[in-house]
């Protein structure tokens, strides 16, 4: 076996297409995603289920310019390199010349697995790369058991599938909710800075964004998040109830599909199976019937509060603290025991 | 006044048969169990399908036909003919081995041989399966044809003259908006439509609308899983049900949990 180790690493690689272990092979790149000139939490994630392949981890930051944040944030946590790679195209990070440019950069530098936060960016761009790779690529990963084993939900979780992939190259999004932040500790990746090379065609005009600005913490990483459901009843008691509430605990705010869908709140701020899955410390869900989707959103956080009039809803299954009584009474009474307003 | 100038196009609505999302799945011997469980198109399909109803509803002789397609076994035939009952005009069924494999990276290389075979022009398609959850299949087909996506659509606007679309997409924190030209591949969110229910009317006259069928053969595909499904669980069963009397009780579970 030795004398194989030795060998040219493109023959190493298909060695460990069927099935020799080691992590001497793998070699993995993980997306940086950023705004604002910072990672966003959901990277942090990423990282840490990048080291668990095993093996040397790059990290990738890609844009246009103004990243020099997003670099500094990204030297003390653990990464073998960070790569940067600009263009004006990349300034928003648009799938199609972004795909070409990762797609590019595996082939280039051998990397054996490619991963990056099952974000909307994630979502977005990872299925591109993996088209242009010919790989099938694995979402939403829990939990990586080898260099070819992954653990992920399936049935909105109410499921969990264990798969080993032949590809030889592994594309993965990462769930950030499964997994620990990268914490910034000692170690300071070298950095390489260059031109984006191999851009895809401009395809698509980027024209606008309309964020939902807040002073809140993000939903998709805050240790604590409240929920509003359909038994909020309108926006108006959405702002008057729910937020107290959070801004009392200082939670992220969430809610559930039917009080989107009644505009009590931003569809940005759906907790479910196709919206944001959390697993925070402490989740209060208000006035949420508890549909399989949302479960799927929020069944993995630590400690689950659930507030409602009927006793048979199916939230207080998964609750660890139920009250069932209405919440027009219990919330505003609990904020103000809280310490709220 | 038409516009002159203008761009007729062909759509293309791939949608596949999932379990029902109504329904309570069931793990069993390292599977899901899927016998005598109902199955439906799946709701980010119907969207899409939907979609292109209304998108030729508003543009009248812009698209010349809408075409649903499916890669699934005998049975998927059920939801062709609600696209059909909804609109659609034909359909292709790719069928397959009842208990057959097909992994998104398959599904999106058919895809890509019939868009080449019949030339579509816009093809939209949901955004996840609500059974492996991949939310692949549309990147993935946009890739291998080289065309601009939009994926997770809350609002698509078609240019009059059949060239350019304008997508509002939900992105982590809102919305993004972008502007391409034809052709494009669009993946549906769930608030871009409300589907429709098909009228019996509509129900009976799909009857006689054309199903084409194709063996994966005939497309010269490999489904050849690149994945192998070791084992199937169910989640660790959450220990819920505890109820207390009061908010009081309430603040005393939180200090006591450590989060308060």
């Amino acid at each position: 076996m030795l004398a194989v180790r030795r060998q040219p690493v493109t023959l190493v690689r298909q060695l460990s297409s069927i099935g020799a272990h080691g992590s001497r092979n793998a070699s993995t790149l993980v997306l940086l995603e950023h705004r604002d000139n910072k990672l966003v939490p959901a990277s942090l994630n990423a990282v840490t289920a990048a080291k668990k392949v095993g093996g040397p981890v790059t990290g990738l930051i890609v844009g246009a310019k103004g990243l020099d944040g997003v670099v500094q944030g990204s030297k003390s946590l653990g990464l073998d390199t960070i790569l940067v790679r600009t263009s004006d195209d990349l300034a928003h990070q648009l799938a199609e010349p972004l795909a070409p440019v990762i797609a590019n950069l595996v082939k280039q530098n051998n990397f054996t697995h490619v991963a990056a936060a099952h974000s909307a960016l994630g979502k977005n761009v990872f299925p591109r790369v993996a088209g242009l790779l010919d790989v099938q690529q694995i979402s939403d990963v829990m939990a990586i058991e080898s260099e070819d084993t992954f653990v992920r939900p399936i049935y909105a979780g109410n499921a969990i599938a264990t798969v080993k992939s032949k590809d030889p190259i592994k594309i993965f999004t990462v769930r950030a909710a499964s997994w620990d932040a990268a914490a910034a500790g000692a170690g300071d990746a070298k950095v390489d800075e260059a031109a984006a090379e191999g851009l895809g065609k401009v395809s698509a005009k980027w024209v606008s964004e309309e964020l939902s600005v807040s002073e809140r913490p993000d939903l998709g990483s805050a240790p604590k998040v409240v929920s509003g459901g359909r038994g909020v009843k309108s926006k108006e008691n959405f702002d008057s109830v729910i937020l107290p509430l959070a801004d009392a605990l200082g939670a992220a705010v969430g809610a559930s599909r039917a009080a989107v869908d009644s505009g009590y709140a931003d569809n940005s701020q759906q907790v479910g199976q196709t919206g944001k899955v959390v697993a925070p410390q402490l989740y209060v869900a208000v006035g949420i019937s508890g549909a399989i989707q949302h479960l799927a959103g929020m069944k993995d956080s630590k400690t689950i509060v659930a507030i409602n009039k009927d006793p048979e809803a199916p939230i207080f299954q998964v609750a660890d603290v139920g009250l069932v009584a209405d919440l027009f009474e219990a919330v505003p009474e609990l904020t103000q025991k809280i310490g709220g307003k | 006044m038409r516009p002159t100038n203008v761009n007729l196009l062909k759509v293309l609505v791939p949608i596949k048969r999932t379990i029902d999302y109504a329904v309570k799945i069931r793990v069993s011997n390292g599977q899901v169990e899927t016998n005598n469980v109902k199955h439906s198109m799946n709701p980010f399909c119907e969207i899409a399908v939907e979609e292109a109803v209304r998108l030729r509803e508003k543009h009248k002789s812009l698209i010349t036909s809408i075409t649903a397609i499916t890669l699934g076994p005998p049975k998927a035939l059920d939801i062709l003919r609600t696209a059909l009952a909804m609109g659609a005009d034909q359909a292709i069924h790719v069928e397959v081995k009842e208990g057959t494999i097909v992994e998104p990276l398959a599904v999106a290389k058919a895809l890509q041989k019939v868009v080449e075979r019949d030339g579509y022009d816009f093809v939209v398609l949901g955004k996840q399966a609500i059974d492996d959850d991949a939310s692949q299949v549309g990147g993935v087909l946009a890739g291998l044809l080289g065309w601009p996506q939009a994926n997770f659509a809350s609002k698509v606007e078609l240019g009059d003259d059949g060239k350019k679309v304008k997508v509002a997409r939900e992105i982590d924190g809102g919305l993004e908006t972008v502007e391409m030209d034809l052709p494009v591949v669009v993946t549906t969110d769930l608030r871009l439509n409300e589907p429709r229910y098909a009228s019996l009317p509509n129900i009976m006259k799909a009857k006689k609308k054309p199903v084409e069928k194709l063996k994966p053969t005939d497309l010269d595909l490999d489904l050849t899983p690149r994945l192998e499904t070791i084992n199937v669980t169910a989640p660790p069963a959450r220990q819920g049900g505890a109820k207390v009397g009061s908010v009081d009780e309430v603040v005393a579970k939180l200090k006591e949990a450590g989060v308060l």
